[in-house]
């Protein structure tokens, strides 16, 4: 294995340089914006912002996750911020009947994967566009929202449901601890079993892909259940924090996850992401939102903002691609 | 090479001279001061193995690169442009080796594209007079079809012929082409060459890249040679043999081109009777243990295809499989890959390698349902056994988790016979392994076939490159039209009675007492 010479920059060669800035350069950002943070706003270095920030972030960082899946498999879900809205008025609704509420979330949890399932099956069976498929679903699953829960919006019959939103460990917020979780099982998934390799094998070059034996068809299936999966685990999050089960919540909440995972190093051209870069992401955006909010800039400006920056981490990602 | 003419006329007398042009990629120098001359109306060979800086060289020169330093004469004149579309302005063409045409286009709009005729003073498009101006250039280069006619329905070879006269109309007078032959079969490749020497008559200059010695030292006047980035020498083909141009290439002597080595041939490993499929009809065939059985015929005569059905990649209509005997089912590649069949195949950057992955990712893909079992995959291991396979075939790489896509060519194909070989196979399909792969690469490729062989690993090959199938075979079917048209064995190769005339003549579909008297 051959040595090549180069420029050295930092103590590395010109190509471990690249190397490093592509993969942690992000987290430099992350980093610059808590310093600028802290300077200008006096508030943003208080714990209970710090945990109002993560427990935010957790609702988009679950979504995120599962998007990632997608992303790297060359696929996109668009369904996900209507399946919150079905999550929350199955939890709404099970609650009312049965009262348990492990019942209550694990019933969101499997529905959310069954409309995974179809999206995975729909477009991988007959070949067609993710976009199209999950744009046209959303439809339907939101539509189902609202006819289980008959249009209305209801609070939930067991008030202890909505210790998940805001109950804590110590300090840490529940949201975070599932944050984690499903980060951590997201990473083990992803970057250390066979199917995360063919998650990313797919993605890459999904002909190689096949003629090596490769599984395509269950490979993006699987990715599609885990987005909703991890739908489903965000609509418990949501509908705890706002302790009502509401047909009409989750607007454009998969253009927060696509935003996170595309800041975070995705490609959309697939085969390409890792889960760190993904929470880094996440974070990135919390910050953005947060920063905004404590500098007293309107939420029409901050849609605004966030708009620009997916334009600009995708520009960015087309450049990197465009110079290997 | 350090001698600098500095007068003028005697430059007139090369269309390009590029002086002292470097370039150089993060850490890696593609090139290191390099002198490089084309004499006016020659079709010049340029030579060298991948990685070798010829590549590199001919996107500097058409603007897909910019060199670092150097100065680059075009007719005399300091040339340097931003784009192919300023190269086309100055009179410079590239036919690259892998064609992207808009499928959707007719061949005239295609010829015309962005130089479309309009009706006088209004912006719609005049189709009549681009129809007839195309049909014109049609004619001229003896091109029987209609100018209508889809991109999408042409085969390779007129779709690169296509390629050649939109260079031509847009007065190139210099043409690069890149491995123009790699896809071509023994026929379409006479047929470009006409063109190229019909080119010449109109005082066009070709660069012409090629590995195919043969064909150099058929259609060249003249060569330069490139290794590691260095200019190495130049002179007329007339004066070298090829023998003499390999050392030049790789620096040392080459002995022996082909390294086959009779190893001993087992029983039957693998066996089809009677398969079917899109393509091909009633193909029955058996290769033993040990034994490199080499499938010739015409691009598109069945062969690849054959191929794509027997590892599940395309639908059987009919036929049985066997494998050691035994009758076996394959409805897909993971069927094929369970059963110990691997197939490497021709079409390596879409069907090889996920090229923005490492090669560990790359090399251990299909070999982790086998290898690892368990639930997480065992980095440490699979580091230890990529990085021996790595090592085996000499895969020149900065590390094993480097990407795919930083590699040459030759070092490309050596991973995707590391991911194959890691796999263990007991057949060993390979569709073209030679493919774009420079000389010396190709060489090692041919001693580690031969290594399996002897393994008792059972080999089929498929190449368009008679020389290659002639010199590895043990022995030689012959595919014409979907079916098999003739079989050799490698001793009639060696005694001489089987020659690459014998063997194209079949692959034209003669029948044997044609063959006879071609004898």
């Amino acid at each position: 294995m051959s040595d090549k010479n180069g420029k050295n920059i930092l103590g590395m060669n010109q190509n471990d340089f690249n190397m490093f800035t592509r993969r942690y350069g992000i987290v430099f950002i992350m980093i610059a914006m808590f310093v600028l943070l802290s300077v200008t706003s006096p508030n943003f270095l208080k714990l209970n912002n710090i945990t109002n920030v993560f427990s935010t972030v957790a609702l988009n960082g679950v979504l995120a996750m599962g998007m990632v899946f997608v992303i790297t498999a060359g696929g996109i879900d668009l369904s996900i911020g209507s399946m919150l809205a079905l999550a929350s008025t199955t939890i709404g609704i099970t609650l009312k009947y049965n009262g348990n509420i492990l019942m209550a979330s694990l019933v969101s949890i499997i529905i959310c994967a069954i409309f995974g399932l179809l999206n995975g099956l729909l477009i991988a069976k007959f070949n067609m566009f993710p976009f199209v498929v999950t744009l046209a679903s959303q439809l339907v699953i939101r539509g189902l929202g609202y006819v289980i829960s008959g249009g209305y919006s209801f609070a939930l019959a067991n008030p202890s449901f909505s210790r998940i939103g805001l109950g804590k460990i110590g300090i840490i917020p529940y949201p975070i601890l599932i944050l984690l979780s499903v980060t951590i099982i997201a990473y083990i998934l992803l970057h250390w079993t066979k199917f995360g390799r063919y998650v990313y094998a797919v993605g890459g070059n999904i002909n190689a892909a096949t003629a090596s034996g490769v599984d395509v068809f269950w490979t993006r299936v699987g990715t599609f259940v885990i987005s909703g999966i991890c739908a489903g685990i965000a609509g418990i999050i949501m509908t705890a924090r706002i302790n009502a089960a509401q047909p009409n919540i989750g607007v454009g909440y998969e253009t927060d996850a696509i935003a996170a995972c595309v800041i975070g190093g995705t490609s959309f051209a697939g085969g390409i992401s890792t889960i760190p870069g993904t929470l880094v992401g996440i974070i990135i955006i919390g910050l953005i939102y947060n920063g905004m909010n404590l500098l007293g800039i309107s939420s029409y400006w901050q849609m605004i903002s966030k708009g620009l920056l997916i334009i600009g981490a995708v520009m960015i990602d087309t450049l990197i691609n465009k110079r290997r | 090479m350090s001698e600098q003419p500095q007068i003028n006329q005697h430059q007139y007398e090369y269309i390009l001279d590029c002086q002292n042009v470097s370039k150089s990629f993060g850490g890696t120098r593609a090139l290191i001061d390099v002198d490089f001359r084309v004499k006016k109306g020659q079709v010049h060979a340029l030579l060298g193995e991948n990685g070798a800086g010829k590549s590199t060289l001919m996107k500097i020169i058409i603007g897909l690169y910019k060199a670092d330093k150097g100065t680059i004469l075009f007719e005399g004149k300091p040339y340097s442009v931003k784009g192919p579309a300023e190269a086309t302005k100055w009179g410079v063409s590239m036919i690259h080796q892998e064609l992207n045409p808009e499928p959707y286009l007719s061949i005239a709009e295609s010829i015309f594209l962005k130089r479309e005729d309009t009706i006088k003073r209004t912006p719609f498009l005049n189709k009549k007079e681009t129809n007839r101006k195309a049909a014109e250039l049609l004619e001229h280069f003896n091109f029987t079809i209609s100018p209508t006619t889809l991109m999408e329905e042409l085969t390779l070879a007129q779709m690169q012929l296509i390629e050649i006269i939109k260079a031509v109309s847009a007065n190139a007078r210099l043409v690069i082409m890149d491995e123009p032959t790699s896809s071509l079969d023994s026929e379409e490749t006479e047929r470009l060459f006409r063109t190229i020497r019909n080119l010449k008559e109109q005082g066009v200059t070709i660069i012409y890249i090629s590995h195919r010695m043969e064909e150099i030292f058929q259609i060249c006047d003249s060569y330069s040679v490139f290794r590691d980035g260095r200019f190495i020498g130049t002179g007329d083909l007339a004066a070298v043999t090829q023998k003499d141009l390999i050392s030049l290439m790789v620096g040392r002597v080459v002995e022996n081109v082909f390294p086959k080595t009779d190893c001993e041939i087992g029983e039957i490993a693998f066996q089809v009777e009677g398969l079917t499929g899109k393509g091909f009809t009633d193909i029955s065939f058996e290769v033993r243990h040990g034994e490199i059985l080499g499938l010739s015929g015409l691009v598109g005569s069945g062969r690849s295809e054959t191929m794509r059905g027997i590892f599940g990649m395309d639908p059987l209509t009919s036929g049985k499989i066997y494998l050691e005997g035994q009758e076996i089912q394959i409805k897909n590649p993971k069927d094929a890959i369970n059963k110990g069949i691997a197939m490497i195949n021709e079409d390596r950057k879409n069907y090889g390698l996920c090229l923005y992955r490492s090669l560990r990712e790359n090399i251990s893909l299909p070999n982790l349902r086998k290898k690892f079992k368990k639930l997480l995959i065992d980095q440490r291991r699979e580091k230890k056994e990529v990085g021996s396979h790595a090592e085996k075939l000499r895969v020149k790489a900065a590390s094993i988790e480097a990407d795919a896509f930083s590699l040459s060519g030759g070092n490309q194909q050596k991973v995707v016979l590391a991911k194959w070989l890691m796999s263990d196979p007991k057949v060993l399909i390979m569709d073209e392994p030679t493919r774009g792969v420079d000389v010396g690469a190709k060489a090692e490729i041919h001693t580690l076939m031969c290594e399996f062989a002897a393994e008792g690993m059972a080999i089929i090959m498929i190449s368009s490159e008679l020389p290659e199938i002639m010199g590895m075979s043990d022995r030689i079917l012959i595919y014409h039209e979907g079916r098999i048209n003739g079989e050799f064995l490698r001793e009639q190769i060696l005694d001489g009675s089987v020659t690459q005339e014998t063997i194209l003549a079949k692959e034209f579909g003669a029948k044997d007492e044609v063959v006879e008297n071609v004898r």
